[in-house]
């Protein structure tokens, strides 16, 4: 599936703004994201599993926060991130 | 050379050989915060960095080519998944390299106050469970965090050149604390210092020492400038004694970093602030002064020379630093509003070498490879 990656993370990419990644959840899809783009994870999710406070993820433009939230090949995945602060 | 690690990235200074001019590089990773760019004595190539980008997770980067490429940690400090206090580290604050006999050994101190260490340069990063997980840490450490205006943080990680072993550590707030066997069992060092906000002043720990500093040439003497007041004790002594008594007493003895004299452990400097009222964290009246003692704090000197008459900025923990020069030491100091300023005589006469830099988080000496 499609995945769109914010701005602060495109370091991972290359500076690549959409890529394609696979899972059947979206701790699965952060997990191959992670093996492509190796260190990305980590910025986005704590070593407990939690999606970081300014972290956001929209599945078909719906915020998600449970990463076991099964996903289908046909859906839009948008990471993103608040930039609040100075 | 000079690595400033700032709240918008990572500067450097480098010196010509007289060290009468410098060439200012940088940014690097524009917009990410520096908490502290650490080069490695021991290589002369090796730099770690911790970094954080207000909304990332904390990672580590490092470079092997004296900061001309850099990668991040393929495993960057982290407390343990699941573990039963479901920590997870809001951010990398402090970095020490290892004992010279374990190159490739470094030590992280975070916030919260984890200790976590590197055996690879950098690259992979383990909690040091003997800290991390020590009955006491729930007790000596600020847990739950209390949102203190930067949070709780592990810092000053000091190794004894003599023993890989015995290390010395800060946390702001919880005190001094040693281990002598590498980090399995820990004791409080914090006798002597003076503690007004804790229930019992005499509670062996809960201080706030805010830098601690370990004197390379008689690693018996360490320094510290605490929330309230310098102090140096001399080992195997177990009590602190307040240096900063002897300070003028308009200026006081409150401040964040401490530094030393690279040969001379009698020699020391400060910065202090004002610490009244709500704590502006400013030069006292605002007059921005280093303050040296050559004679292990019985005596201090103001050393003002080429500061601004008036200024209004702070100087972090990390944001002071020596080099190594054999005859006259230079002595750098950051400051909150992105100024670096030198004196490369000791503290006698002080210029500007770089102004409207970010918020300035660490300064640190690398000699020139």
């Amino acid at each position: 599936m499609k995945v769109h990656i914010p701005t602060p993370l495109r370091s991972y990419t290359g500076g690549v703004a959409d890529v394609d990644a696979s899972g059947a959840t979206l701790a699965d899809l952060l997990a191959d994201l992670d093996r492509q783009f190796p260190g990305m994870r980590f910025r986005m999710v704590d070593e407990q599993g939690a999606l970081r406070t300014h972290m956001k993820i929209f599945v078909n433009k719906e915020s998600v926060r449970d990463l076991q939230t099964e996903i289908a090949a046909t859906d839009l995945v948008v990471l993103m991130q608040a930039l609040s602060g100075g | 050379m000079l690595w400033i690690g700032t709240r918008k990235g990572i500067f450097t200074l480098r010196p010509d050989g007289a060290r009468s001019a410098w060439t200012l590089d940088g940014p690097q990773f524009l917009g990410h915060i520096a908490h502290h760019v650490v080069a490695d004595p021991r290589d002369g190539a090796s730099v770690l960095a911790a970094m954080r980008a207000g909304h990332l997770g904390p990672t580590v980067m490092r470079s092997t080519d004296g900061g001309r490429t850099w990668a991040e940690a393929s495993r960057p400090p982290a407390f343990r998944t699941g573990e039963p206090l479901a920590r997870t580290l809001g951010k990398v604050f402090w970095l020490t390299p290892g004992h010279t006999n374990r190159p490739g050994q470094w030590f992280a101190g975070g916030s919260p106050q984890g200790l976590f260490v590197t055996d690879d340069g950098g690259d992979t990063w383990s909690p040091v469970d003997g800290w991390n997980d020590h009955e006491m840490w729930t007790t000596w450490c600020e847990w739950p965090e209390q949102q203190t205006p930067d949070g709780s943080m592990l810092h000053s990680v000091n190794v004894d050149p003599r023993d890989p072993r015995h290390l010395y550590l800060g946390l702001s707030g919880g005190g001094v604390f040693e281990t002598t066997d590498g980090g399995t069992e820990w004791a409080p060092l914090n006798l002597g210092v003076y503690a007004p906000f804790l229930p019992d002043p005499d509670c062996p720990y809960g201080h706030d020492p805010h830098c601690v500093r370990l004197h390379p040439r008689q690693p018996d003497r360490l320094y510290q400038q605490n929330h309230c007041g310098i102090y140096r004790i001399d080992r195997p002594e177990d009590r602190w004694t307040r240096i900063g008594d002897n300070m003028p007493s308009d200026v006081g003895d409150i401040g964040f970093p401490i530094e030393l004299h690279p040969a001379d452990p009698d020699t020391v400097w400060v910065f202090p602030m004002d610490g009244t009222d709500v704590w502006p964290r400013t030069s006292p009246d605002g007059r921005p002064a280093v303050f040296r003692s050559r004679d292990a704090g019985a005596s201090w000197t103001r050393c003002d020379a080429g500061l601004p008459e008036r200024g209004w900025f702070t100087v972090k923990r990390q944001a002071m630093t020596t080099d190594q020069h054999a005859e006259s030491v230079g002595v750098y100091v950051g400051t909150t509003s992105g100024e670096l300023w030198a004196s490369l005589d000791e503290g006698d006469h002080w210029t500007c070498l770089a102004a409207h830099l970010p918020e300035i988080y660490s300064v640190e000496w690398a000699e020139p490879a």
